[in-house]
């Protein structure tokens, strides 16, 4: 084994990832451990231009028509094959619809070990945070190479971003045929009758608006303050808000003045989407919610014993 | 005609208030509750949606722990033909690379074409058991899957990327696939049809080899997160709250 720390670089339909920028900073961390060098991994095709800004020591580059987009088995083929021949101390992917696919499945057929859910690397040490973000965790390296998986909030984009570009090696993928999965197409989301990601201020609703009917108070809310209603997935999945309402990992990342998570418990695929808001106000009435970690303010209550004296004050000042 | 099997499992219930055991190793076990992981609810959704769709049998199987009966009695209640624990000590909590090894040994008797679970778990912390499961058995793994068409040998999936993009991906059967959402919500069953389950239907228990945790870490240390800077809280009664809340709006230019 050496001391080199991979890093798995995400691109998708031509552009870098940011998770790919948090994971080389953490890469930096690590590697300062181990005294080994920080190395992206670039699985492509045509697409060496990709690499210019990242922060890596090198670049590991395989170009292969079958690596142009993202699919499981060829990129499990090829990492398999470049962490028989090289062996780095500690190869990190992003816990995304990318990254997940690809270690979970290597560690079964490489028999390596997988942390995931990383968030911070401490002295060394793997921090993942579980539990919907109640939960730290930390894990140390393996004596073999060290599959781990990254969720974002640890580490700023910037910090992986270089102006330098690295020099690249190639790599020969190995032989990519027989693939049990292919990309057909992909279909872009439907564009909603707002871009929450635009608006200056939004009322955020969670599972603790319980019913359907409640949204209507989250709306009244919102036009006191000429603000949008979103929300966190549940909302969505139920059928309640369109999918262009979601933030968070799957939905839309939002950078409001003013945010306002109601009934929101804070788990890490919410908060990466919401937590560069210049100011979160957070009403949960479970005092250990996470989203108190990253709010401005927070009012632990229940919700529907605040609307109505809210909505009537505000009613009164108008 | 499709032989679909669910694998799924209970995670703590977030609601309650977790704590760490005396070692700081893991959770304290003794008064956690359990619920059923809620993306494998939307993969037992899913199962019996394609057998509506399509027919066939939809097995479910579980690791035996507290509440995984009123679970199984719940999916048949919604329409899974068979239900399956798995016995063995899985009290304490057990690494995710163990629990698939058990999965992939009980799922293999069923013969399936489709293996279903959700993408992750609140508790994983060696990955998801879904894509454990799937190159233990030799099978191809995609997650992040919204919606399943089947067709003959072969899947059409809707993968999720991040801003709501899709990925239509087709893969060859038998598959395992990480369910994030179903193509409906979770259904709702009457209590009353639960109980008439509970006196009708059986729920078998499979035997598995003793659990091979290899692969699979445990955690150093478990702790409580520290936040560096928590939320200023906003104190009182309700109509006290509003006010700050309302003075807040103010100053942030929102009124
Ligand atoms: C791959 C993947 C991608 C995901 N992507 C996203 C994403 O893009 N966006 C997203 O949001 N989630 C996403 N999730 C889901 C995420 O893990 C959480 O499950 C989700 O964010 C929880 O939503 P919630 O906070 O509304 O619900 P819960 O976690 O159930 O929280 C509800 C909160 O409401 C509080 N509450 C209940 N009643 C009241 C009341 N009367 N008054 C005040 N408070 C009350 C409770 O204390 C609790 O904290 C993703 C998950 C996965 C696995």
């Amino acid at each position: 084994m050496n001391e080199d720390i991979y890093v798995l670089i995400e691109h998708l339909q031509g552009e870098v990832a940011e998770i790919s920028y948090i994971m080389l900073a953490a890469a930096r961390d690590l590697a300062q451990r181990t005294s080994g060098e920080v190395i992206g991994v670039l699985l492509g095709h045509d697409a060496q231009d990709l690499t210019s800004t990242l922060a890596a020591d090198h670049i590991i580059y395989a170009d292969h028509a079958a690596l142009a987009e993202f699919t499981a088995d060829a990129y499990q083929k090829t990492v398999a094959s470049l962490i028989q021949e090289n062996e780095p101390s500690a190869f990190l992917f992003g816990n995304t619809s990318i990254g997940a696919d690809v270690a979970s499945v290597l560690s079964a057929r490489l028999s390596l070990p997988l942390v995931s859910s990383c968030v911070q690397i401490s002295n060394g040490k793997l921090i993942s945070q579980i539990c919907g973000g109640k939960i730290m965790a930390e894990s140390d390296l393996a004596e073999t190479t060290t599959l781990v998986t990254i969720i974002p909030g640890g580490y700023k984009a910037e910090e992986g971003q270089s102006e330098k570009s690295p020099e690249i090696k190639s790599f020969n993928a190995p032989a990519l045929d027989d693939l049990r999965v292919t990309l057909k197409k992909y279909v872009e989301p439907e564009a909603g009758d707002v871009n929450i990601s635009k608006e200056a201020i939004l009322v955020s609703i969670g599972r603790g608006i319980q019913t359907e009917d409640n949204i209507e108070l989250a709306e009244e809310l919102a036009e006191f303050l000429g603000a949008t209603v979103c929300a966190s997935r549940p909302i969505v999945d139920q059928g309640w808000l369109p999918i262009s309402r979601m933030v968070g990992k799957s939905g839309q990342s939002v950078k409001p003045k003013l945010y306002l998570a109601l009934g929101i418990s804070g788990a890490p695929e919410h908060v990466e989407g919401m937590a560069e808001s210049e100011m979160i106000i957070a009403v949960n009435m479970d005092p250990n919610a996470p989203i108190f970690d990253i709010a401005t303010y927070g009012v632990e209550f229940d919700f529907f014993d605040l609307i109505d004296p809210l909505l009537e004050q505000l009613e009164e000042i108008e | 005609m499709a032989n679909i099997v669910a694998i799924v499992k209970m995670v703590p219930d977030l609601v309650e208030e977790l704590e760490i055991n005396d070692e700081g190793t893991g959770l304290d076990r003794d008064w956690l509750r359990l619920i059923i992981n809620e993306f494998d609810n939307h993969a037992i959704e899913q199962a019996i949606l394609l057998k509506e769709r399509e027919g066939g049998e939809v097995t479910v199987i579980a690791p035996e722990t507290e509440g995984v009966e009123d679970m199984l009695f719940t999916t048949a209640a919604k329409g899974a033909d068979r239900m399956i624990k798995l016995a063995g000590d899985f009290e304490e909590g057990v690494n995710n690379h163990a629990l698939a090894h058990a999965f992939a040994e009980t799922a293999k008797n069923h013969q399936p074409d489709l293996i279903l679970t959700g993408v992750q778990a609140n508790d994983d912390l060696d990955g998801p058991v879904g894509p454990l499961v799937a190159e233990y058995l030799g099978m191809p793994y995609i997650g992040y899957i919204s919606g399943v068409t089947l067709e003959e040998g072969r899947a059409i999936v809707r993968k999720e990327y991040p801003g709501g993009l899709i990925g239509e991906m087709e893969v060859t059967l038998p598959a395992v696939l990480g369910i994030q959402a179903g193509e409906e919500p979770p259904r709702y069953v009457a209590i009353s049809k639960v109980r008439q389950m509970m006196k009708t239907a059986e729920i078998a228990e499979a035997e598995i080899s003793e659990l091979d945790f290899s692969g699979g870490i445990s955690a150093k240390r478990m702790y409580l997160p520290e936040a560096a800077e928590r939320a200023e809280m906003i104190e009182g009664d309700e109509e006290e709250i509003a006010a700050k809340l309302i003075s807040i709006f103010k100053e942030a230019g929102a009124l």
